[in-house]
Formats: C-alpha cells, sequence, structure tokens
C-alpha cells in the first residue's frame, strides 16, 4: 500500500517534471524565434540596402522621379530640423529635471508636473502633429506675420515648427532620463557640498550636473533618435517630396556670407522621404534599390544613436555604483 | 528624501546671494511648468477646434452615420467606421504581442542566463527604437505579398497585416515591462516555492505571474494604447478603405491614418478641417483615459510589491 503510494508520486512527479520542461522549452523557442524574425528584418534591411549605398547616393539630390541620383537633401533637412529641435528642447528639459529632482518638494506643483510629464509622453504623435499644425503653424505663425507684416513668411509649415512640435514630442523623454540621472547620484554629495559653505546652484552647476553628464547625455541622445525616426507630426509641417535646394539662408556680414539654416523654410526628411517612396512611388521595381537604401540610412542612424545611449547609460551606472560603493 | 539641509548657516547669507538663489529657483520652476502648459495648450487647442467641429457639424452626425465621406458633395463624417478600423487594427495586434511579448519577458526575467539577457536586452532595446515608418515600408514590401499566399486574403492591404506590423513594435515594449515587473518579485517568493518541491513552469505559472499581474497587465494596456495611437504603419498597410466591417481579412481605415492622411490636403477653417480636430481629440481622450488606467495599475503593483518585501 504504501509502496504503491510512493510510486504513484515519483509517476505524478516524473510526468510533471517532463511537462515543465516542455513548456521551458516553448517558452525558449518561441523567445529564439522572435530574436530571429528580429534579426531577418534588421538583415533584410541591410543586405538589400548596403549595395546602394556610395558616397553619391548619400550626398547628390535626387533626379528623375527619385530614381536616379541621391538623398543629400533628405540627409540635410533631417539634421537642420534635428539639430534646432534639439536646440529648443534640451535646455528646457535638463531645467525642468533639475527643477523637478533638486528644488521641488512633494508639493501641488511637483505633483502638477510629473503628471504632466507623463501625461504628455502618451499623447500620441498625430495628436502631436495636429497640435503643432493648428497651434505652431496657424496660431502663432499667422501671429507674427499679421505683427511683423512678413506676409506668409511664417504662417506656414517650415522648419521651425516641425522642429517645436518634435521638441514638444520628446520634452518627456529628456526630462524622464535627467530626473533618473540626478536622482541617482548620493545625496552626500549635495550635502558635502553645502556643508561647504556653497550655495545650491553652485552645488548643481558645479557637483551634480558633471556628475550626471553621461546620465543626461542618454537623455538627449534618445530623445534626438527619436524624434529622427518619427515621421507622422512632420508630415504636415513642412515636409517636401522633393527638393532640390538645401534649406539654406545667408547670414550677410558684409565681408563673408555664412550659410546657416533657413527655419522659414520646407525641407526634405529621410522618414518622410521613405513613406512616399514605399507608398507614391510611380514605379515600386526601379525604386526599390532606393527605398533600401534610404531605409538603411535611416536605421543605421537610428540603431547608432540608440547604441550609443545605451553604452552611455552602461557608464553611467557603472560610474553610480562605483561612487556608492566608495561610501 | 531629505531636503532641509542648510538651515543655520543659510541665514547668515547676504541679502543679494539669497536674491540669487531665489531667481534661479523660479527659472527652474518656470521651465518646469512648460511640460504643464503645452499639455494645458494641447486639450484647450484640440478641444477648441473640435467645439467648432460640433457647432459646424453636429455632434450627432459624427455617430448617426455609418460613412467617412469628407470630399463628396454630400459629405459625411462618421467617426464609427474609424473607430472599428482602429479597434480591428489593435485588438488583434495586442493580442498577438501579448502572447508573444510576455513569453519573451518570461524567458529573460526567470529562464536566460545573465550573460544570454545581457545580450538580447540592449538588442531588444535598440529594435524598440527602430523607426516605425521602416517597420511600415518592410510590410508592404515584403510582408504583404508573403501574407496574401498565407492568409489567402482578397485585397493585399488589410487589417491583420497592420497588425502583424504594430505587433513588431509591440513585442519590445510588452515584453520589457513584463521583464521589469516579474524582476521586482522578491526572490524569496521562488526559493520558497522551490523548497516546496515545485518545478520551475509550475513556479512561473503559479507563483512569480500571480505576483507580477498588475505590473504585466499595465504592460499589455501601455501596448493597447501605443497600437490605438500608431500612424505610420497603419498608414501604409492598412488599405485605408473607410467600410464598415467586421472582417479582419478586410482594409480597414484608422483615426490616426485618417488624421495623417486628410491633414495635408484639407481647406483650413472648413468643416472637414474641423471634423479632423474632433476625431483627434476623440483619440487624445481615449489614450489620455487607457495611460491614466495602465499608471494606476502600475502605483498600486508597486505599494503591493513594497508591503511585501
Amino acid at each position: 500500500m504504501v509502496n504503491r503510494f510512493k510510486e504513484n508520486i515519483k509517476k505524478k512527479s516524473y510526468s510533471d517534471s517532463i511537462f515543465d520542461n516542455v513548456m521551458i522549452s516553448v517558452i525558449r523557442i518561441i523567445s529564439f524565434l522572435l530574436i530571429i524574425i528580429f534579426v531577418l528584418i534588421l538583415g533584410k534591411i541591410f543586405y538589400e540596402g548596403i549595395e546602394v549605398i556610395n558616397w553619391n547616393f548619400l550626398t547628390g539630390i535626387p533626379k528623375s522621379n527619385i530614381s536616379k541620383g541621391g538623398i543629400g537633401p533628405a540627409i540635410f533637412g533631417t539634421m537642420a530640423v534635428s539639430i534646432i529641435m534639439l536646440i529648443l528642447a534640451v535646455p528646457v528639459g535638463i531645467f525642468s529635471a533639475i527643477y523637478i529632482n533638486e528644488f521641488a518638494k512633494d508639493t501641488f506643483w511637483l505633483r502638477l508636473i510629473r503628471a504632466s510629464v507623463n501625461s504628455l509622453a502618451g499623447v500620441p504623435s498625430i495628436v502631436i502633429g495636429l497640435f503643432g499644425f493648428g497651434f505652431f503653424v496657424l496660431f502663432i505663425g499667422k501671429s507674427i506675420d499679421n505683427i511683423l507684416k512678413t506676409g506668409m513668411l511664417f504662417g506656414q509649415p517650415a522648419i521651425i515648427w516641425a522642429s517645436a512640435t518634435l521638441a514638444v514630442l520628446v520634452l518627456p523623454t529628456i526630462i524622464v532620463t535627467t530626473t533618473e540621472a540626478l536622482n541617482s547620484i548620493p545625496l552626500t554629495f549635495r550635502q558635502a557640498s553645502l556643508g561647504l559653505g556653497a550655495s545650491k546652484w553652485q552645488t548643481i552647476r558645479y557637483i551634480i550636473l558633471p556628475q550626471a553628464r553621461s546620465g543626461i547625455l542618454t537623455g538627449v541622445i534618445l530623445a534626438l533618435s527619436r524624434s529622427i525616426g518619427e515621421t507622422a507630426p512632420i508630415m504636415f509641417l513642412g515636409c517636401a517630396f522633393f527638393l532640390p535646394n538645401l534649406p539654406l539662408a545667408h547670414l550677410d556680414l558684409s565681408i563673408i556670407q555664412i550659410p546657416i539654416i533657413n527655419p522659414a523654410d520646407q525641407f526634405m526628411h529621410l522618414a518622410y522621404h521613405i513613406f512616399i517612396l514605399a507608398t507614391q512611388s510611380s514605379n515600386p521595381t526601379l525604386t526599390a534599390p532606393f527605398q533600401y537604401g534610404t531605409t538603411l540610412v535611416l536605421v543605421l542612424i537610428t540603431l547608432l544613436l540608440n547604441l550609443t545611449a545605451i553604452i552611455f547609460r552602461f557608464r553611467f551606472r557603472k560610474i553610480i555604483e562605483v561612487v556608492k560603493r566608495n561610501q | 528624501m531629505t531636503k532641509k539641509y542648510h538651515s543655520s548657516y543659510a541665514k547668515k547669507r547676504t541679502f543679494k546671494s539669497t536674491l540669487v538663489e531665489k531667481a534661479v529657483k523660479y527659472f527652474f520652476f518656470l521651465n518646469g511648468m512648460i511640460s504643464v502648459l503645452f499639455l494645458l495648450l494641447i486639450f484647450l487647442f484640440l478641444f477648441k477646434e473640435a467645439i467648432s467641429a460640433i457647432n459646424n457639424i453636429g455632434i450627432t452626425e459624427f455617430f448617426k452615420n455609418i460613412e467617412w465621406y469628407p470630399t463628396s458633395e454630400n459629405s459625411r463624417y462618421s467617426i464609427i467606421p474609424l473607430i472599428l478600423g482602429t479597434l480591428l487594427t489593435a485588438i488583434p495586434a495586442t493580442i498577438i504581442s501579448s502572447l508573444l511579448g510576455i513569453t519573451l519577458g518570461i524567458y529573460l526575467s526567470e529562464i536566460a542566463s545573465g550573460k544570454t539577457r545581457e545580450i538580447i536586452k540592449p538588442f531588444i532595446e535598440i529594435f524598440a527604437g527602430l523607426p516605425t515608418v521602416v517597420i511600415g515600408f518592410l510590410m508592404l514590401a515584403v510582408g504583404s505579398t508573403y501574407f496574401q499566399e498565407l492568409f489567402n486574403t482578397g485585397t493585399r492591404l488589410n487589417a491583420l497585416l497592420a497588425a502583424f506590423g504594430l505587433s513588431i513594435i509591440l513585442i519590445p515594449t510588452i515584453s520589457s515591462l513584463t521583464e521589469d515587473a516579474l524582476r521586482a518579485v522578491p526572490n524569496n517568493l521562488r526559493m520558497a516555492s522551490y523548497a516546496l518541491g515545485i518545478n520551475k513552469f509550475a513556479m512561473i505559472k503559479n507563483v512569480v505571474i500571480p505576483a507580477a499581474i498588475s505590473g504585466v497587465s499595465a504592460g499589455i494596456i501601455l501596448g493597447f494604447g501605443r497600437a490605438i495611437g500608431e500612424t505610420m504603419i497603419v498608414l501604409m498597410v492598412s488599405g485605408n478603405a473607410a467600410e464598415l466591417t467586421l472582417n479582419i481579412l478586410h482594409s480597414v481605415r484608422t483615426i490616426t491614418a485618417t488624421i495623417a492622411g486628410e491633414l495635408g490636403e484639407v481647406a483650413i477653417g472648413s468643416p472637414h478641417y474641423y471634423a479632423l480636430f474632433f476625431i483627434g481629440t476623440f483619440l487624445l481622450i481615449i489614450t489620455f483615459i487607457i495611460n491614466l488606467i495602465s499608471e494606476l495599475i502600475i502605483e498600486r503593483m508597486r505599494k503591493k510589491l513594497n508591503k511585501m518585501n
């Protein structure tokens, strides 16, 4: 009787462990398959795209219905929009994070700001684009034109409005990552600095910000990568299908002329270029290599940016670990 | 966190330096308020235009009809087919990516060795940063033909294809949220169940997942919110036919794709223009509620896990 009971337990646990092993293997296999699919997707882009990429492709202007030439203006336009976006978003983002982590006490204002940042991060990008079109272009832009009597200079989609809209989009990313970076700096640093008689601002400027540098950079790079990949909000904010001239203005200093980005101009953009090539090409087979080439350029830029961000974050965590261990 | 350092020496400061410190504080405060300002502006601005839409077209028009024909002579602005289209892409996408994403999250948290995780995790993170227009392009150029043969669909572009495209971007999100939730489960729970002689899969199923269920479900809800708000993939591969259908193999048109596709050509100030703002406002409210729910769930989980520790 007892023996039979023991046998039963053995049998049960044996079949149990088979079932267990099978399920664990199923999880393993599904995960590996997913990773393989991800690798295949990237591999397909690399394999097809690498053939077209050369110097002419990267710098040339699109020719004969975009089946020849290059994507130079699109790369330039992407850079121009991103640079202005960073100028608009990074200082505000970092200052907000400093307020949240260094100044704010747990009050109504802090909770309001935190809740707003979280909600802003959840707004769909197309809604932000809709807002950018209605608010920046039609409201702000038209108002500037009315006041300065510049006709239709600002009241139309342009680089500056695309950048401003993308800045609203990435602001939460910068704030959240910077707040995290500042928060991981040990409290003792602040106490030591304040104890030596430094003011709060001096503590932030000379102690906290230098320590948090790579953490803050992570946020900036992530924001940059996100803004480069976003297509929906800029579609109606001055993106042009075909624009052979670079959106440049010349700053006249009477002796020399310095070319600068003209913020009131329209622009070409890599992500939008891919969208147009994929959906509105009159001859898809003819433009296919170009589509893959453009896609590869965009993918490479975002992958490299994300990789840099991950490396920076890794380094930042290492630094903080060392600091904490030494205490 | 204590922020009450300096009390005695602060009094000794000169008047001028405290003034500077105060100015610095208000400067940072104003910067912090910019996010609040823009959130408010987004809501105010969209609501304002949505109200114009209601005044111009009438609220019943949006829900009474079943057709979205904004450019025809007898223009009709029903949001119903757009809502159906959005759900028809977002729900299958959420189901597919929850099943696969949670599996991947379990693998990363419970099964993979430390080294494997260190390689796979950054890779998934990088993949999550891939521009959605790239996924849309690949689904259009490569995926559509395969899927048409596989599922024998009538139209090359349909809701199912869009759902698969959406899944590719949702899986990394859901899997990393699942992994975070599972790793937040205290290790002594696992050790205690092993000590009782339980197998690994049974342990995961009966102990770890129930403990982390709110975090996992928050991930699913966030994924659903992202699927609803995603534009490029659905714009490129859902087919964009605003028909009233429940068939997942038909072309559909989502709210986001409608805004993206039509705002460029609309006459500013026309009923059509306001109608687009109306559906945009609708989308904003829905995603806002979804995000709020998932945040509440995560907050509750944090409290529960704090008690456990």
